[in-house]
């Protein structure tokens, strides 16, 4: 059989040439601009109206952080120059932000723990990085010890041990949050599976946790677990002041992430579950290798919002006496030797700033892990 | 909800009953750590230095309470409190003794399961006012526009007050202080009302705080004191002695400084006040000479005022009510003896 044989002679087997762009329309920027920012009257004026009122913000906030802002000197020349912020006094302030009352010959131990955790976390979301399973391995079992012994510390090392109300500032946002996300994510699916499991009682109380954690407000909980318990609970039982808050948030973030995952779950089609089963794959197999790595991939832009949604809440703390990083800013901005008209506007610009860079970090590192792992489906 | 606590709490208290409680002084001496709640950051009152150590006026009698009942100023736990919270954690048990910017009312003293102590500090409510206005008195600010704290006693007392003096006002009110005293810079209104320990500190976050004075009139009674358990009689005198203690020692010119010399003293009241006679420690199961530790570690009540929120603080805040009652106030020791 020759080729010709397959074909119908009116195909025409060579490739067409490209024909030029109509004369009236060049590509390249100024027919870009054209097309997406004037195409009519209406567009025109919207774009103008907004270019302005970008130009115009964006100048408000670099003259006020930047061009007219105080880098050098004390109080006096913060309050003589009330159009600009204050960074002499985020300096000033700057190892309170960072460690709150933590003394200051052991905050060694803080920047230790805090650059073995950078570099566990960065080894661990590298993709291309060399035996990530170990990384994974060292970031959950290993590093938790860690910065317990190296934060709390523990007399038989000599390392004094540090009360944890005097633990503040980022120290406390990042551990909180550090806490939330680790734990939420494996007990959310844990939750998750179970909401969807068929034996009535792990779906009883599954189904239980997550209504009922999630029905309440997370500031009740906080409040009755660091003034309430102490009516309840006999003295000894009383778990540290700081652990208290820890656990909550680890179960409350762990109710809602249960949801997310289920949102996952339930994307993936029924035929997928009853093949695996026709196939003779154990129920755990199937959901290690065939449910959960689609399930999970779907939702990532609602799990990394979860986190987000975390790391922000982490701030509500702050009232049951904890002196996180947006309160360490707060009580900071009080300090008379300070007082002054930018000083406030200035604490909260930071504050504005540090939770933004976080947040928007995870939010791009989501979204490259989202190019990756979704190229399987669009070959 | 805050209904629902209040039961909860009640409920609670009548199960665990007061023995759990009664020995507050005991509880604290075997700790070996006195646990005070503190407001989370008043200027002048309670607030974290750069290094995160506490400072401030509340802050100190803390100190001093742990120097009389451990016998070091040092072994305090801080916990920081909300104006929402600071009962609760008060009345279960969280915190040993409550020194916050809290005034004492009959109905705080008498339905919450706490005492105060005694008035560490009388505030007041008063009014700040630009020195261009040429006003020297509450009297003047007839027909004046009044920046508040809006959802506070602060609008009721102005109320009050200008009704019983038949002046004309208009009040401007504003969620929180920040924008308070913001308003009153751009002009908004004449005056700034506010308790007067916050109107110092309000008035040095202004771009010109010189322009401004604080007038010597306050229209409203704030008595803050430190508040204990209810129940519990032994720690409340401890709570209540320490202070007076302090305010003692200022009246007879026992310093931090002299405190060792003064022990010598030919006068009966500092060696009474001093523990060289007497039995100012036995009859409150304290050490025979605590008040010297509160004085030496801590100081009298003047040096701590003038410290935290007086003359050697950027507060510069007069001393007032708060003088002793023979230097024109009204701060007052019972005798010991």
């Amino acid at each position: 059989m020759t080729d010709q044989s397959l074909h119908p002679p009116i195909v025409n087997l060579a490739l067409m040439p490209a024909m030029a762009p109509p004369a009236d329309v060049r590509p390249g920027p100024v027919t870009w601009i054209k097309r997406n920012l004037f195409s009519t009257p209406f567009s025109a004026a919207l774009t103008i109206c907004f270019v302005l009122l970008a130009v115009w913000l964006l100048h408000q906030f670099l003259s006020f952080a930047i061009l007219k802002a105080v880098w050098s000197g004390g109080r006096e020349a913060c309050s003589a120059n009330p159009e600009g912020a204050c960074w002499p006094f985020i300096a000033e302030k700057f190892d309170y932000l960072r460690y709150g009352a933590y003394p200051i010959s052991e905050r060694w131990r803080v920047d230790l723990t805090q650059a073995i955790g950078t570099i566990l976390i960065v080894w661990l979301l590298w993709t291309k990085a060399p035996r990530r399973k170990l990384a994974a391995m060292l970031f959950f079992v290993f590093y938790p010890i860690a910065a317990f012994v190296l934060l709390r510390g523990v007399a038989l090392l000599h390392l004094p041990v540090i009360d944890t109300t005097l633990w503040g500032g980022l120290l406390i946002t990042l551990l909180m949050s550090i806490v939330g996300i680790v734990f939420s994510l494996p007990l959310g699916v844990i939750l998750a599976l179970g909401r969807r499991s068929d034996l009535p009682m792990v779906k009883a109380v599954c189904v239980t946790f997550i209504e009922v954690v999630r029905g309440v407000p997370f500031i009740t909980v906080l409040f009755m677990a660091n003034f309430m318990m102490p009516l309840f609970v006999p003295d000894y039982l009383t778990p540290d002041r700081l652990l208290r808050p820890l656990i909550a948030i680890a179960l409350f973030s762990s109710a809602y992430m249960a949801e997310v995952v289920r949102a996952g779950l339930q994307a993936i089609p029924k035929g997928q579950y009853e093949a695996a089963k026709a196939l003779g794959i154990s129920y755990f197999d199937m959901m290690r290798l065939i449910v959960l790595p689609q399930a999970l991939t779907i939702v990532i832009p609602s799990i990394v919002s979860t986190f987000i949604g975390l790391f922000k809440d982490t701030t509500l703390v702050a009232i049951v006496g904890i002196a996180d990083f947006l309160k360490a800013i707060e009580t900071a901005r009080v300090d008379p030797s300070w007082a002054g008209p930018t000083i406030s506007s200035t604490g909260y610009l930071f504050a504005g700033l540090v939770y933004w860079g976080f947040c928007f970090g995870m939010s791009r590192y989501s979204q490259s892990m989202e190019r990756q792992l979704v190229r399987g489906h669009k070959s | 909800m805050r209904s629902m606590l209040k039961g909860l709490i009640a409920v609670a208290m009548a199960c665990t009953a007061s023995a759990a409680w009664s020995a507050t002084l005991d509880n604290v001496k075997k700790n070996g750590v006195l646990t005070c709640g503190t407001n989370s950051a008043t200027a002048g009152f309670s607030l974290p230095d750069n290094e995160g150590k506490w400072t401030g006026f509340v802050v100190d009698y803390c100190r001093a309470v742990a120097a009389a009942v451990l016998g070091d100023a040092q072994k305090v736990k801080f916990i920081p409190l909300t104006p929402k919270d600071r009962f609760t954690a008060l009345q279960s048990g969280e915190i040993d003794i409550l020194a916050h910017n809290a005034t004492w009312t009959s109905s705080r003293d008498m339905s919450l399961g706490i005492l105060f102590a005694g008035t560490y500090f009388y505030d007041g409510q008063g009014f700040m006012v630009r020195k261009a206005d040429k006003i020297t008195s509450a009297k003047g600010l007839d027909g004046a526009s009044i920046c508040v704290t809006q959802g506070t006693t602060t609008e009721l007392n102005l109320a009050d007050y200008f009704r019983s003096q038949s002046i004309k006002y208009t009040t401007v009110g504003f969620a929180d202080e920040e924008a308070v005293v913001k308003a009153y810079e751009e002009g908004r209104c004449d005056v700034l009302s506010a308790d007067t320990s916050t109107l110092n500190a309000s008035r040095l976050r202004m771009a010109k705080p010189d322009d401004s004075i604080v007038l010597p009139e306050l229209i409203s009674k704030e008595p803050l004191g430190p508040a204990v358990r209810q129940g519990d009689d032994q720690w409340f005198n401890v709570a209540k002695w320490t202070l007076y203690v302090m305010v003692a020692a200022e009246e007879f010119g026992v310093t931090s400084k002299n405190v060792d010399a003064m022990k010598s003293s030919d006068n009966p009241n500092i060696r009474r006040l001093l523990g060289v006679e007497g039995s100012i420690g036995k009859d409150i199961g304290l050490g025979d000479t605590w008040p010297v530790e509160v004085i030496k570690q801590v100081g009298n009540y003047g040096e701590v005022f003038d410290r935290n929120v007086g003359k050697d603080s950027p507060l510069k805040m007069e001393r007032g009510l708060n003088a002793l009652w023979n230097k024109g106030g009204i701060q007052y020791a019972p005798p010991i003896r």
